[in-house]
C-alpha cells in the first residue's frame, strides 16, 4: 500500500507496486496530461514534479513514492506556472503539443530554481525533453519570456 | 495486407486527381432538415453556425502540429468576417464524398497539401455562408443585400440595424441563393496574412488536449502486441500461460501482426506481453544488412535506370566536357519517431458496426481497410480523427496498417468493450515503415569555361508506392515520382541532363518521411552543385544565380536568404557559411547557415537564415513555426538519424540509440517569408530538405571535407 498526494489530493494504491507513476497517473487517476513517449527516461514527455522537483514518471515505481507529493500539469498552479503557460501561449510554442506538458513541467522546475536563466542554463535544464516538432527555438524564447513575466 | 479499394473507388482515386476536382459538398437533404430543426445554419460540409453564434469549422485534415485547424478556420472565418473568438474546429468523419483531399481524390493529409487543396474550396464555402447570412438579413430587414456588411461576426445594415450570425442562423438556413457567391477580393482580407492565434495552443499548454492515447471509455482494455523482430514473420505458436497469470491481463491471442495481449491498463498489458513465449516463422523474411544493401545499390547505380527526365543529349554533353566529376551519396533508413507512438481505440457500435478513434491520416484507406478486415459495409464503420502527437508521414500508410491492426484485434477479441492499442517506443523504432535507404550516383561534365554541359543522376532505392493503390497517381512509365522528385525537377539550366531510377525490392516496409524524395534528392543535388562550383572556379551563390536566371521564385528566396545572412561578407574566425535552395510541394526554400566545429567534432550549426515562398501566406506565424521545426527535423536526421538493418533485424530501440536533436543542438533561426500573390502551396515539409546540404556545404568550406553519406556522425566516424 502506497499513500501519496496527487495535485493536493490524498490517494492510495495497493496494486502492483512496480507500476510506474506515469501509468498510475494515467490509468488509475485519469490524469492524461502527462504523456508516454519512451518509457526509459529518454524523452521527458512524462515529466511531473515529485516533492517539487521534476521527475521522469515513466521510470519511477509507484511503490517508491510513499508520502510523496506529486504535481502534474493538471494540478500545477502558482506564479511560475502562470508565467510559463502565458509565455507558451504568447509565443505559440506548441505544434503537435504532445511533449509540451513535459516541457512545461521542466520549465517550471527550472524557473523555480533559477528565476532568470541564461540560454546555457535553459539548454541544460531542458535537454532531457525531446520535441520531434523541434519547437526548441520557441521553448528557449518562452522560458526567457516567462522569466520576464515573473519579474513584472 | 492489401488495401481493398473497390474498382469504383480506384477509378475515383485516379479520375478525380486528374480531372477538374470539383466535388459537391452540400449536405444531403436529411442533414439539412435536421440542421434546420435546431436553428443551426449548415451551409455546407465545412461549417456550422449555431444560434449562440459559435462557428464550427469541420476540418477534413488531421491536426498533428502543422496547423491545418487554424489555417482552414482562417480561410472560412475571413470569408464570413467572423470574429476569431467565435471559431471552433472539429475533425471531419471519414467520408470521401464530402471530404476528399482534392489533390488525392481520397480523404487524407500529406504532401503538404492541406492549404493548397482547400484554398478555393473553403473560400467558396465561406462565400456561400456569407451570402446566405446577408440574404437572410436583407429579407428580415427588407433592405437591399448590398447595403449589408459583416464586421467581426455582427451583421449590419447601412440603416443601422444589426444582428449576430446566430440570430440569423435559422433564416440563413432557409435561404436559396440565386447566383454563385464570389469569394472576397484580397484587399478585403482581415485575417488571411495577418495572423491569428492557433486554435489548439491553450489546450496544448494545460494538459487538456485529447490525443488517442488519452481516450477514456467505460470497460476499455489496453492492448499491446508482441511483434516479430523480422519484418513479416508470422506466429508459429505461442504460450501465454505466464501472461494470463499476470494480474489485470484479460486475454491473449494471435493476430496477423503478432500476439495481442489485452489487460486493464498499460502496465499489466506490458508485463503480460513480456511474459509471452512465442515461436516465430520467419521463413522468407528479409535477412540482409544495411551495408550489404548499400553495396548492392552502389553497384546498380553504375548503370542508368528507368528515365525520369531527359534533356538534350547526355552522351554528347560529356563528349564536349573538359572535366568530369562524379559523386556517390548514401542515405540510411530513418524512423519518423513522432512523440506519440502509434495507437488506436476501436469499439463495436450499437448498430453492429465499429468505430475507430485515432490519428487517421489517410481516412479513405483506413476506412476501407477496417471495413474489409471486419467484413462490414463501409457505412457501418466510423472513423473519428483525433489530434495526433506528430506524424511526419508515419500515420499515412498506403495499406492502412493501424486500421488493419485494430480491426484484427477487435475481430479476434472476446473482450466486448472498447480496446486501446498502444505501441511502445521500441515497437515504433523497430516497427518499420522507414524512409528507405537510397543511393545516388551523380556525374557532371564542365566545359573549358566552367559551364555545366552534362548532368547524369542515377537514383537507387525501394519504392513504397509500387504495388499499392497509390501507384496510379504516383508512378508513371515505371518511375516512382516519390523517389526522384526534387532531382527530376532540377531547375538549373543544364543543356544535357538525365535523371533515372532503379527500384530495388527489399523486405523492409518503407514510407514517405517528411519531405519524401526531397529528403535525399535535395542533398545530392545541392551538395554536388557546390562541388561543381568549386571545380568551375566560381562560388555557391554565383553559380546558382547564373543557372536560375529564368527561375524568379527560386532566385527570390535564394537572394533573400543570402542578403539577410550577409552572404559574401567576412565570416567570423572558425566558422564558414553555406547555402542550399530547393523546391518541394510547390514551395521554394533557401537556407544559409553558419557552421563551426563542435566539441564532439561534428558540425555545430551556429545560425540559420531561411527564406521561403509558399504562395499567399495564410498564417505567417504558422509558416514560420513549420520552417523552424522543419529545419530542426532535417538537421536531426543530417547529424544523427540512422536505423540499421542487421541480418534483417533492427538494433536500435529507443531515443538512446536512435538519436534525435535536442534543445542544446537547436540553432537560432531567422525566417523570411517572400510575399506572393500565388495560391498557397505546402509548408509542412518544405523546410526540411535544404538544411542538410547547406550544413554540408558550409562544412566543406570550413574543413575541406565533403560529406557523401548521411548522417554526418557516421560519415565522420563519430557515432
Amino acid at each position: 500500500m502506497t499513500k501519496l498526494t496527487v495535485n493536493g489530493n490524498a490517494v492510495e494504491f495497493d496494486g502492483d507496486q512496480s507500476m510506474p507513476l506515469l501509468w498510475f497517473l494515467r490509468d488509475e487517476q485519469g490524469l492524461t496530461g502527462t504523456k508516454f513517449g519512451c518509457g526509459v527516461a529518454q524523452c521527458g514527455a512524462c515529466t511531473v514534479h515529485v516533492d517539487g522537483e521534476p521527475r521522469r514518471s515513466c521510470v519511477t515505481p509507484i511503490g517508491a513514492l510513499d508520502g510523496a507529493e506529486v504535481t502534474t500539469i493538471e494540478g500545477s498552479t502558482g506564479d511560475v506556472t502562470a508565467a510559463v503557460q502565458a509565455a507558451w501561449v504568447a509565443l505559440e510554442v506548441p505544434q503537435c503539443g504532445y511533449c509540451q506538458s513535459g516541457q512545461i513541467m521542466s520549465a517550471i522546475g527550472l524557473l523555480s530554481q533559477i528565476p532568470k536563466p541564461t540560454d546555457e542554463e535553459i539548454d541544460q535544464a531542458m535537454t532531457g525533453n525531446i520535441c520531434r516538432c523541434c519547437t526548441y527555438h520557441r521553448i528557449r524564447a518562452a522560458v526567457h519570456d516567462a522569466a520576464r513575466r515573473m519579474e513584472g | 495486407m492489401q488495401t481493398t479499394v473497390s474498382p469504383s473507388r480506384r477509378q475515383f482515386l485516379a479520375g478525380s486527381a486528374a480531372a477538374g476536382l470539383v466535388i459537391a459538398f452540400h449536405l444531403p437533404g436529411a442533414g439539412r432538415a435536421k440542421a434546420a430543426a435546431d436553428a443551426t445554419f449548415v451551409p455546407n460540409a465545412f461549417l456550422r453556425i449555431a444560434p449562440d453564434s459559435t462557428v464550427t469549422v469541420i476540418s477534413k485534415h488531421i491536426e498533428f502540429g502543422q496547423g491545418p485547424y487554424t489555417g482552414l478556420a482562417t480561410i472560412l472565418a475571413d470569408e464570413i468576417d467572423a470574429d476569431w473568438s467565435q471559431i471552433r474546429v472539429e475533425s471531419a468523419p471519414a467520408d470521401v464524398e464530402r471530404y476528399a483531399n482534392l489533390k488525392f481524390g481520397a480523404q487524407g493529409t500529406g504532401g503538404s497539401t492541406a492549404m493548397a487543396n482547400s484554398w478555393d474550396q473553403l473560400r467558396t464555402a465561406g462565400a456561400e455562408a456569407r451570402a446566405r447570412l446577408v440574404a437572410a438579413a436583407a429579407e428580415m430587414w427588407n433592405v437591399a443585400p448590398d447595403t449589408i456588411s459583416i464586421e467581426k461576426g455582427i451583421v449590419k445594415s447601412a440603416s443601422g440595424k444589426q444582428a449576430t450570425c446566430g440570430e440569423l442562423a435559422e433564416r440563413a438556413q432557409a435561404v436559396t441563393l440565386k447566383a454563385d457567391p464570389k469569394p472576397k477580393d484580397p484587399s478585403q482580407w482581415r485575417l488571411i496574412g495577418k495572423g491569428v492565434s492557433r486554435v489548439d495552443t491553450v489546450p496544448k499548454t494545460n494538459g487538456t488536449a485529447e490525443f488517442t492515447i488519452d481516450i477514456k471509455l467505460p470497460n476499455m482494455a489496453t492492448c499491446l502486441i508482441a511483434r516479430p523482430d523480422r519484418f513479416g514473420a508470422k506466429v508459429k505458436d505461442f504460450d501465454a500461460s505466464e501472461t494470463l497469470a499476470v494480474p489485470g491481463v484479460i486475454e491473449a491471442f494471435a493476430v496477423p501482426q503478432g500476439v495481442a495481449v489485452l489487460a486493464n491498463g498499460f502496465w499489466a498489458a506490458k508485463k503480460g506481453r513480456d511474459a509471452l513465449k512465442i515461436t516465430w516463422d520467419d521463413a522468407g523474411t528479409e535477412a540482409r544488412s544495411s551495408n550489404e544493401l548499400i553495396g548492392r545499390f552502389k553497384e546498380i547505380a553504375k548503370e542508368p535506370g528507368t528515365v525520369a527526365r531527359s534533356e538534350g543529349d547526355v552522351a554528347a554533353g560529356f563528349a564536349q566536357a573538359k572535366t568530369i566529376i562524379e559523386a556517390t551519396y548514401t542515405f540510411p533508413y530513418l524512423a519518423h519517431a513522432p512523440m506519440e507512438p502509434e495507437d488506436c481505440v476501436i469499439r463495436r457500435t450499437d448498430d453492429g458496426g465499429a468505430e475507430l478513434l485515432f490519428g487517421s491520416q489517410l481516412q479513405t484507406v483506413d476506412h476501407n481497410v477496417a471495413a474489409a478486415v471486419l467484413g462490414l459495409d463501409l457505412s457501418k464503420v466510423k472513423i473519428k480523427t483525433m489530434l495526433a502527437g506528430g506524424s511526419f508521414g508515419r500515420r499515412a500508410t498506403p495499406t492502412g496498417d493501424m486500421a488493419a491492426e485494430a480491426a484484427s484485434v477487435l475481430k479476434a477479441a472476446k473482450h466486448d468493450g472498447p480496446i486501446k492499442i498502444i505501441w511502445t517506443r521500441e515497437d515504433d523504432i523497430k516497427g518499420g515503415r522507414y524512409r528507405p535507404i537510397m543511393v545516388h550516383h551523380v556525374k557532371a561534365g564542365l566545359d573549358g569555361d566552367g559551364n555545366i554541359v552534362a548532368w547524369d543522376q542515377v537514383i537507387v532505392g525501394q519504392s513504397f508506392i509500387k504495388g499499392t493503390p497509390w501507384e496510379q497517381n504516383l508512378m508513371k512509365d515505371g518511375v516512382d515520382h516519390t523517389m526522384v522528385e526534387g532531382a527530376s525537377s532540377l531547375p538549373y539550366a543544364i543543356p544535357n541532363l538525365r535523371v533515372s531510377a532503379h527500384i530495388v525490392e527489399v523486405g523492409v516496409p518503407t514510407l514517405w518521411w517528411r519531405s519524401v524524395g526531397s529528403t535525399h534528392t535535395a542533398y545530392a543535388t545541392e551538395a554536388f552543385l557546390d562541388q561543381l562550383a568549386e571545380a568551375a572556379g566560381t562560388e555557391p551563390l554565383a553559380i546558382r544565380r547564373k543557372l536560375l536566371a529564368k527561375e524568379p521564385r527560386y532566385l527570390a528566396v535564394l537572394n533573400r536568404a543570402a542578403e539577410a545572412a550577409k552572404w559574401g561578407e567576412p565570416v567570423p574566425e572558425g566558422k564558414a557559411r553555406g547555402l542550399a535552395v530547393h523546391k518541394s510541394f510547390g514551395s521554394y526554400v533557401a537556407h544559409v547557415v553558419d557552421v563551426s566545429v563542435g566539441e564532439d567534432g561534428l558540425p555545430k550549426v551556429e545560425r540559420v537564415v531561411c527564406a521561403a515562398d509558399c504562395g499567399i501566406a495564410i498564417n505567417p506565424d504558422v509558416i514560420r513555426a513549420q520552417l523552424e521545426g522543419g529545419m530542426g527535423y532535417g538537421l536531426s536526421a543530417a547529424l544523427y538519424g540512422a536505423i540499421d538493418l542487421e541480418n534483417g533485424r533492427i538494433p536500435q530501440a529507443n531515443f538512446d540509440d536512435y538519436r534525435v536533436l535536442r534543445i542544446n543542438e537547436m540553432p537560432d533561426i531567422e525566417v523570411h517569408i517572400v510575399e506572393s500573390d500565388e495560391k498557397p502551396t505546402g509548408i509542412g515539409e518544405p523546410g526540411v530538405p535544404t538544411i542538410a546540404p547547406a550544413v554540408a556545404n558550409a562544412w566543406a568550406k570550413l574543413t575541406g571535407q565533403r560529406l557523401f553519406a548521411l548522417p554526418f556522425s557516421r560519415a565522420m566516424g563519430k557515432a
